[in-house]
C-alpha cells in the first residue's frame, strides 16, 4: 500500500519535473495576483500593512485552486485514473497520494515564496514572515485536500474550473479566516497560537475525512 | 402490509407522485392563515421597540427565513445522504427540489437583513457574523444547484450534488462559527443584526407563527417541484 | 470464475442491455460483439468494476465483486480504449508504474524485453504513434500474471505483426488457465471460444 503511494507521489513529481511550464505559471499567478492589489488600492505603507496577510492569503487560495484543475484531469484524459482505481490499494490512499504530490508541487512554492511577498507589502516585524510562512504550512496542504473533493466531483465537466471555483471558495472560507488571522493577531502584538492550532485542527480534520469524500465523488465521475 | 414495506411502497416515484400532491394541497392551505396570524401579530400586535421604532419589525420575516434555510439545508442533505445510503431515485428528487426553495429563503434572509440595517446602522451591509455566514450559505445552495445543472447524466449529477450537499452540512457549522470567531475579531461588540436582548413573548409568537408558515410552504413548494421532476424525468 | 448475473446497464435514459448473464471460465477466450453503441465499453467496465450496474451482479469466484474491491482488482488487468500512458515519460518508465500501481512490480529486465518483443523504442510516449503508444499499453500484458484479463479494442491501431503477437500472447494466457474477455471490430484472426451478442439483450 505505502509502495503504491510512494510510487504514486514519484511519479507525480517526476510528471511535474517534465511540465515545469505549468507549475511555473501558477506560482507567477500567485505573484501577480498579490501584485496587483497595491496598484488597485494605492501604495501607502499603512494601507498595505493591515491588507498584507488577507491579501497573500486570498492569492494563495486563488492560485492553489487554479493549479485543483490539474489534479485528477490529466490523468481521467489518458486514461491512468482509471488504471489507479483498478489498483492494488484502496481508492482513499491513491487519493492521500496525489494530494500529497499536488501541495508538494503547488503549496510548498507558496510557503516559500510568500515571505518574499511579504516584503513587498513591507508587513512588519520578523516574527510575522515565520508566522505567514507557518500558517501557510498548515493551511496549504488543507487546501488541497479540499479541494480534491471539488475537482473529482467536477471531473470532465464543461464549466471545469469556474465552476469548481464556485464550489470550493465557500469551504474554503474557515481556512483563510484563521489562516489570515493568525497573522493578522501577531501582527498586533497578541498570540497567533489559538489560530494555528485551530488551523491543525482543520488540517487533522481534513486528512481524516476529505479522502473518504475524494473516493466517492471520483467514484460517482468514472461511472 | 407492514410499516418497512409501506415507507419503500411510497420511495417508487410514480406512487408518490399523487400522495406529493394531496400533501402539497394541505401544506399549502394551511400556510396560508399562519402567514396571516404571523403577520398580524408582527405588524399590529407586537409592541413597538424602545431603541428601533417600527423598523425592527422585519425581523419576522428576517428570522424565520434564516431559520428555513438552515433547515432546508440540512433536510436537502439529509435526503442526500438517504440517496447515496439506499440508491433510491425519489431522495435525490427531494434534495433537488428542495433546493431552489432554501437558496429563494437565503435570499430573503439576506434582503431583509440588508433593509434592517440600512435605516438601524446606516448601512445596506455590514458584515454582521449571521449575514456573512448566510451569504456562503447561499454559494452553498448556488453550488449545490450549478453542479447538478452541469452534468448532462442525471444519475451522475444526483450523485455527485448529493454528495457536495452532505460536504457542505459537514462544513456548514465550521464555516459558522469561523465566520463569528472572524465577525468578533474584527468588529468588537458590534451588536449582532439578529440579536434581540429580551423577547416580548408577542415577539416570539409572531416569528414562530411565521416560520410554521414558511415551513408549511416550503413543503408545498417542494413537493409541487418534486411532482415537475418526477413527470420531467419518468 | 468471472459470472455475470441479469447485468443491466442504463446509460443516461436509454437501456443499453438487460438480463445478461454469462460465466468465464479459466482459459476461456470471450469475445462481446455488438454494434457501435451497444454498450460493450460499459459491459467491460462493470465487469471490471469500474461502473455499476443499474440491476444484477458480477461475482468473481462466488463473491460479489462489490465486496471484494481491490482484491478483484489484483486479478485483473484493464485495458481500456485509452492506451494509460503519460506523455511525457517514456513507455519503460509508464510500464514500471503501471506494474507497481497494480502491486506486482516487475524487474527492470523483465519490462525491457517485453517492451523488445512488442518493438516499442524507449521515446517518450507523446513521440510515438497511435500504434505504438497501443503496443506500450498492451506491454503490460508480458509481465502481468493477473488470471482475468478484460481488453477493450486491443487490436485497433495495430499493425499485422501487433496482431500476430497479441494474439500470440492471449493464447499463451488461456492455455496457462487464464480467462480473456474481448471487444473487437475487426477481424483478430483468433478463435474465440464464445460470443455474447449485445445487440440480443438490449
Amino acid at each position: 500500500m505505502l509502495a503504491v503511494a510512494r510510487c504514486i507521489v514519484h511519479r507525480d513529481l517526476l510528471l511535474a519535473l517534465r511540465r515545469r511550464s505549468d507549475v511555473a505559471t501558477a506560482l507567477l499567478f500567485f505573484v501577480i495576483v498579490a501584485s496587483l492589489f497595491p496598484l488597485g488600492v494605492g501604495a501607502e505603507p499603512h494601507l498595505l500593512r493591515p491588507i498584507a496577510p488577507g491579501v497573500i492569503w486570498v492569492a494563495a487560495l486563488l492560485s492553489s485552486m487554479l493549479s485543483l484543475a490539474r489534479l485528477f484531469a490529466a490523468d481521467h484524459a489518458d486514461g491512468t485514473l482509471e488504471q489507479m482505481l483498478l489498483g492494488a490499494a484502496p481508492l482513499g490512499v491513491v487519493v492521500v497520494a496525489k494530494g500529497l504530490a499536488h501541495w508538494l508541487i503547488a503549496g510548498l512554492p507558496l510557503v516559500a515564496i510568500a515571505p518574499l511577498i511579504g516584503l513587498q507589502y513591507d508587513l512588519g516585524g520578523p516574527g510575522l514572515y515565520g508566522v505567514l510562512a507557518l500558517s501557510l504550512l498548515l493551511g496549504t496542504p488543507v487546501l488541497s485536500l479540499i479541494g480534491a473533493i471539488g475537482a473529482a466531483l467536477t471531473l470532465g465537466l464543461r464549466g471545469g474550473g469556474v465552476l469548481l471555483a464556485l464550489l470550493v471558495l465557500p469551504l474554503y472560507v474557515p481556512v483563510l479566516i484563521f489562516g489570515a488571522g493568525s497573522v493578522e493577531m501577531a501582527a498586533s502584538g497578541l498570540s497567533p497560537a489559538g489560530h494555528l492550532l485551530l488551523l491543525g485542527a482543520l488540517l487533522v480534520a481534513a486528512i481524516a475525512f476529505s479522502p473518504w469524500a475524494v473516493a466517492a465523488a471520483l467514484r460517482i465521475a468514472m461511472d | 402490509m407492514n410499516t418497512t414495506a409501506r415507507w419503500f411502497w411510497f420511495s417508487s416515484p410514480q406512487t408518490f407522485f399523487p400522495l406529493a400532491g394531496t400533501i402539497a394541497r394541505w401544506c399549502a392551505l394551511g400556510a396560508v392563515p399562519l402567514a396571516a396570524a404571523g403577520l398580524y401579530v408582527g405588524l399590529l400586535v407586537a409592541p413597538t421597540d424602545a431603541q428601533q421604532g417600527e423598523v425592527y419589525r422585519i425581523i419576522f420575516i428576517h428570522v424565520p427565513a434564516a431559520w428555513m434555510s438552515m433547515l432546508i439545508y440540512l433536510v436537502m442533505a439529509g435526503w442526500a445522504a438517504v440517496g447515496l445510503a439506499f440508491n433510491t431515485r425519489l431522495s435525490f428528487m427531494m434534495a433537488q427540489a428542495l433546493a431552489p426553495t432554501g437558496a429563494l429563503f437565503t435570499f430573503i434572509a439576506l434582503w431583509t437583513g440588508a433593509l434592517w440595517g440600512r435605516p438601524t446602522w446606516g448601512a445596506y451591509w455590514v458584515w454582521d457574523a449571521r449575514l456573512t455566514s448566510e451569504l456562503i450559505l447561499l454559494f452553498l445552495y448556488l453550488g449545490f444547484m450549478a453542479l447538478h445543472a452541469s452534468i448532462d447524466d442525471v444519475r451522475r449529477a444526483d450523485r455527485a450534488s448529493a454528495l457536495l450537499a452532505i460536504v457542505g452540512a459537514v462544513n456548514v457549522p465550521i464555516i459558522y462559527y469561523s465566520v463569528k470567531w472572524w465577525n468578533t475579531l474584527h468588529q468588537g461588540a458590534s451588536v449582532s443584526l439578529t440579536k434581540a436582548p429580551s423577547m416580548a413573548t408577542t415577539m416570539l409568537t409572531g416569528m414562530l407563527l411565521m416560520a410554521l408558515a414558511f415551513w408549511l410552504y416550503s413543503i408545498a413548494a417542494a413537493l409541487v417541484r418534486v411532482r415537475c421532476i418526477i413527470r420531467e424525468r419518468e | 470464475m468471472l459470472e455475470a448475473a441479469e447485468l443491466e446497464c442504463e446509460r443516461g435514459t436509454r437501456r443499453l442491455f438487460r438480463a445478461l448473464s454469462f460465466a468465464v471460465t479459466a482459459g476461456e477466450l470471450l469475445r462481446v460483439a455488438g454494434a457501435n453503441g451497444s454498450g460493450k465499453t460499459s459491459l467491460l467496465r462493470i465487469l471490471c468494476g469500474l461502473a455499476s450496474p443499474s440491476a444484477g451482479v458480477v461475482r468473481w469466484k462466488g463473491q460479489p465483486i462489490g465486496a471484494l474491491r481491490e482484491e478483484y482488482a489484483r486479478e485483473l488487468v484493464y485495458i481500456g480504449h485509452a492506451p494509460a500512458v503519460k506523455d511525457e515519460l517514456t513507455p519503460g518508465e509508464n510500464l514500471a508504474i503501471t506494474c507497481r500501481l497494480a502491486g506486482r512490480p516487475a524487474s527492470g529486465e523483465a519490462l525491457r524485453s517485453a517492451l523488445e518483443r512488442l518493438r516499442v523504442p524507449e521515446l517518450p510516449v507523446r513521440k510515438l504513434s497511435q500504434g505504438q503508444r497501443r503496443r506500450a499499453a498492451l506491454a503490460r500484458l508480458l509481465v502481468s500474471d493477473a488470471p482475468l484479463w478484460l481488453l477493450d479494442e486491443p487490436y485497433s491501431a495495430l499493425d499485422t505483426e501487433g496482431v500476430a503477437a497479441l494474439n500470440q500472447r492471449i493464447g499463451e494466457h488461456t492455455v496457462t488457465g487464464g480467462a480473456v474477455i474481448y471487444t473487437t471490430h475487426q477481424e483478430a484472426g483468433i478463435r474465440s471460444s464464445r460470443v455474447v451478442d449485445l445487440s440480443a439483450c438490449a
